[in-house]
């Protein structure tokens, strides 16, 4: 099925969400919403809009039809905690705009501002069926650990168009356990009292802005950009995206955000499976590298394959991703969920956890993370099991636009590929 | 060490063997230009039952995949693979039926043990990053045998490896070859009779770490300097002691260098170059300077653009230890490509997947599988048969040690891995793994996963791997 299948689609890719009609036809469907699996069906799109998917759905004449006989199609994948769009070379810092070490600004640092549509990553990791990134910012510690905060996180889409941010500042970024400790001079106990002491001063900037601007009031240490950044969460509208590993750690930070009334994403949580019954009763989402194994620090003793399982089914709403900053490895994605599954999490669960469950999390499930009516096209087709090395994606749609199955590496292979 | 003598003393009796390679090891500390191995292997495979395993598909590593077969094993070494053998009585059966068996995974770039899990810095052993040239330094020395990942890249079938030092210096220290075998010392794990390599780097890191320091190489063409410099010293020094050797031995022999011992042992071509070098141009460049100083590259390592000279890498005989996925990190690894062993493999040379990472050394068989299924869409033809070579065959190859493992063929090292599934599948788990025949990792079986003295005890660990 595969070459014939391509030769035609190459033939029929379009760069803007056009005024046309696509049906995928006879393909599995996991569509991560109410209609669960389908074991053949179709997906109906048009002008860029899923209109209908699911069995016995009727394709209308003049359809352009694409087989996915022997197929599945799933929706877009979301890489979570990613650089995409804020780097080019990692260690070319003119072309990666992931971290300040401004001190003048930490928790303002806004990375939806500033990203590149022309990255040659983002085809790249299109090709693993990536169709958007939660972009979000690093530290840069190459002066030491100086800020509290490494700024605000967005999503964003892989189109290559120019308005690549789907939303922006969807979150907050802190990181706490041995990093924070190392910000806040060298102890978990001074972070976490800072940390308290940064909101309090948030919150009484917020309700003395005017004192502030006229320089009055009591002074502060955050910049305004960074104190304005925050309001939003000590409101609990923004989550904090809190990088932490230790099953203590986890618990304090469980223990803040209820004292503290805030919304907060955990990401990292090599312990998470020891604390995961708290974390559900929380209801507090985690984001988890499914491979990271290896007892890299001593916060990360405990550190096992098997934490997405376990998490999961302790009821914790899971996202995965792969290594943590490394945009050019994105294409993992797919691999870690298929290794979550090796070490016992059920397939569904894996999908959920790179499509409708960091859509939900990050607010934008109105538009992607499932296979529904009303949402944007922003799905791909297989030609296997989407989490295994040995598929390869056969059509990829991000924003109701089919994109071609190209990218920089192809064209160097190209060049150099013998003929044969 | 000459590994003939090593075949035969492994072929022996345990005690004879011990006998034998406690007398090799005391003539190879005698006096001479490469200076011995004074830090002798101790590693000696326990006795076994031996072994049958039975109705797998096997890739013996030669190419070959068997539909179903039977692979025996027997006092440490592989006695037969087929696909209509009969288990002879008294040999322990393992019921293989809908899974796969492979040579046991074997790692040509890792920093385990040296880069050990806790990172702090007190296990940072890896860069001796204080002169462009330490050939002098032995990563064997720095390998710590409770290195937690050890026991993970057992679990992910890596029944050998090549520790080496990093990539800071021009020339950075000889490799260490181990078995994956839980150990108290470095020389309990160390490969019986495996040559040494010398890690060489390319590029980048050594013009970063030194010019960043305001001293040479801040180029790469002081990189290319440094190394000719080296050289033109090594092939004095080899001089110098042949001339001693020549004359009867007669009088003080010259004085042992321990840099100069080691680059004079590739000049002799005892000892391996292992050399981390990512563009095409400059691995065009280290092969001139071989061939000026007359020595022979072994493997370049990352050479993400490799592909770009398939022929001549093939053409000299030079081995490619790369990834699939790894690239752009850096400007000299921004042309890396899926398909960058597949092409070398195609060209006729010798394909590697490493992982030079302690999460990657755990799924080495994925990696191979990602490149392949690249390779196999651009139009390819590349089998599981061959692909799997590059993660066994080709790495021993590249380590001087094909001769006794990365194949299941009789003779070779009983090291043998039991798959659950394809190998290449994500879903594939190595249920069993056997090193020199010795059941060495059973993924039901607590008592078979051996963890470190550093995990014992720490919190996680009744239920954490």
């Amino acid at each position: 099925m595969i070459r014939p299948m391509l030769g035609a689609l190459a033939l029929m890719l379009s760069s803007q969400a056009s005024a046309e009609t696509v049906a995928i036809v006879d393909a599995r469907l996991m569509t991560m919403a109410a209609a669960g699996e389908v074991e053949r069906g179709t997906v109906l799109i048009r002008d860029g809009r899923i209109v209908a998917a699911g069995a016995g759905v009727a394709v209308p004449t003049g359809a352009r039809v694409i087989d996915g006989r022997g197929g599945v199609v799933t929706p877009g994948f979301i890489q979570a905690d990613s650089t995409l769009g804020a780097v080019e070379v990692s260690q070319v810092p003119p072309s990666a705009d992931r971290a300040t070490h401004s001190a003048g600004i930490s928790a303002g640092f806004d990375i939806s501002r500033g990203l590149n549509p022309d990255s040659i990553l983002l085809p790249v990791s299109r090709l693993a069926g990536i169709t958007h990134a939660v972009t979000t910012p690093l530290y840069d510690d190459r002066r030491g650990r100086e800020l509290q905060f490494s700024g605000q996180a967005a999503v964003i889409d892989l189109a290559q168009q120019p308005d690549m941010v789907t939303r922006p500042r969807v979150a907050m970024v802190l990181e706490m356990g041995e990093g924070g400790a190392a910000r806040a001079g060298g102890a978990r106990g001074a972070a976490i009292v800072q940390l308290k002491a940064t909101l309090a001063d948030v919150r009484h900037f917020a309700r003395n802005r005017a004192a502030y601007d006229r320089g009055g009031g009591r002074p502060q240490p955050l910049a305004r950009i960074d104190l304005e950044a925050l309001v939003p969460v000590v409101e609990g509208r923004m989550p904090v995206i809190v990088k932490v590993d230790r099953a203590s750690d986890i618990v304090e930070m469980l223990t803040l955000a209820r004292e503290e009334k805030l919304k907060i994403i955990l990401d990292g949580a090599a312990e998470g499976w020891r604390v995961a019954p708290q974390i559900a009763a929380a209801g507090v989402p985690v984001i988890v590298d499914p491979i990271a194994n290896l007892p890299r620090s001593f916060s990360e003793l405990g550190a096992t394959e098997e934490n997405a399982a376990r998490l999961n089914a302790a009821g914790v709403t899971l996202i995965l991703k792969t290594g943590s900053g490394v945009a050019h490895r994105a294409r993992e994605l797919r691999y870690g969920a298929g290794n979550a599954v090796a070490w016992g999490l059920p397939h569904a669960a894996a999908i959920a956890a790179i499509t409708i469950n960091p859509a939900r999390i990050f607010g934008v499930s109105n538009r992607i993370g499932s296979l529904e009516s009303g949402k944007e096209a922003d799905l791909v087709l297989w030609n296997g099991d989407p989490l295994e090395p040995l598929s390869r994606p056969e059509a990829v749609f991000v924003k109701g636009m089919q994109m071609p199955l190209t990218a920089r590496p192809l064209d160097l292979r190209d060049r150099y590929m013998p003929a044969r | 060490m000459g590994s003939a003598a090593e075949r035969t003393v492994l072929g022996a009796g345990r005690l004879v063997g011990a006998a034998l390679l406690l007398a090799v090891g005391c003539v190879a500390a005698a006096q001479d230009v490469g200076g011995g191995d004074p830090f002798t292997s101790t590693y000696r495979p326990a006795p076994h039952p031996p072994l049958a395993i039975v109705g797998a598909s096997i890739l013996t590593g030669t190419g070959a995949e068997i539909a179903t077969g039977t692979v025996l094993v027997r006092d440490g070494k592989v006695e037969a693979v087929g696909a209509d053998l009969a288990v002879p009585d008294g040999y322990q059966r393992i019921d293989g039926r809908g899974k796969w068996v492979t040579p046991g995974i074997i790692d040509a770039h890792s920093h385990l043990g040296v880069y050990p899990s806790p990172g702090t810095p007190s296990h940072e052993d890896g860069n001796e990053a204080v002169s462009p040239n330490t050939a002098e330094v032995w990563a064997e020395h720095s390998v710590w045998p409770q290195d937690p990942k050890f026991r993970l890249a057992r679990g992910g079938g890596v029944t050998s490896l090549m520790v080496l030092p990093g990539s800071a210096n021009l020339f950075g220290g000889r490799s260490a070859t181990l078995k994956n075998v839980p150990a108290v010392t470095a020389q309990a794990m160390k490969f019986p009779g495996a040559p040494y390599g010398l890690k060489m780097a390319c590029g980048e890191n050594p013009k970063r770490v030194y010019g960043g320091k305001g001293r040479a190489p801040m180029t790469r063409m002081g990189n290319v300097a440094g190394y000719r410099k080296a050289w033109i010293d090594a092939a004095d020094y080899l001089r110098r002691w042949e001339k001693w050797e020549k004359g009867g031995k007669a009088g003080d022999p010259p004085k042992r260098d321990l840099q100069l011992e080691t680059l004079a042992g590739v000049l002799k071509g005892e000892i391996l170059v292992q050399n981390h070098c990512y563009r095409a141009d400059e691995m065009a460049v280290m092969i001139d300077v071989a061939r000026e100083f007359g020595f022979r590259i072994r493997a370049f390592h990352h050479a993400n653009e490799a592909y770009k000279i398939a022929p001549l890498l093939a053409k000299e005989d030079i081995c490619v230890a790369t990834w699939a996925n790894s690239w752009g990190a850096k400007m000299e690894s921004l042309d890396g490509i899926e398909e960058n062993a597949p092409m070398i493999d195609a060209a006729g040379g010798c394909a590697i997947i490493h992982s030079d990472d302690g999460l990657l050394i755990q799924r080495l068989n994925q990696e191979a599988g990602i490149a392949m299924t690249a390779a196999n869409h651009a139009g390819m033809t590349i089998a599981r048969g061959q692909a799997i070579r590059w993660i066994t065959a080709n790495p021993a190859k590249a380590m001087g040690v094909a001769d006794r493992v990365g194949t299941l063929e009789p003779g070779k090292m009983g090291d043998v891995v039991l798959w659950s599934a394809d190998p290449f599948s994500v879903y594939a788990v190595a249920e069993k793994v056997w090193i020199d025949g010795v059941l060495s990792w059973d993924r039901a079986d607590p008592r078979y996963q051996g963890s470190s003295d550093f995990v014992l005890g720490q919190p996680g660990q009744e239920f954490a791997r």
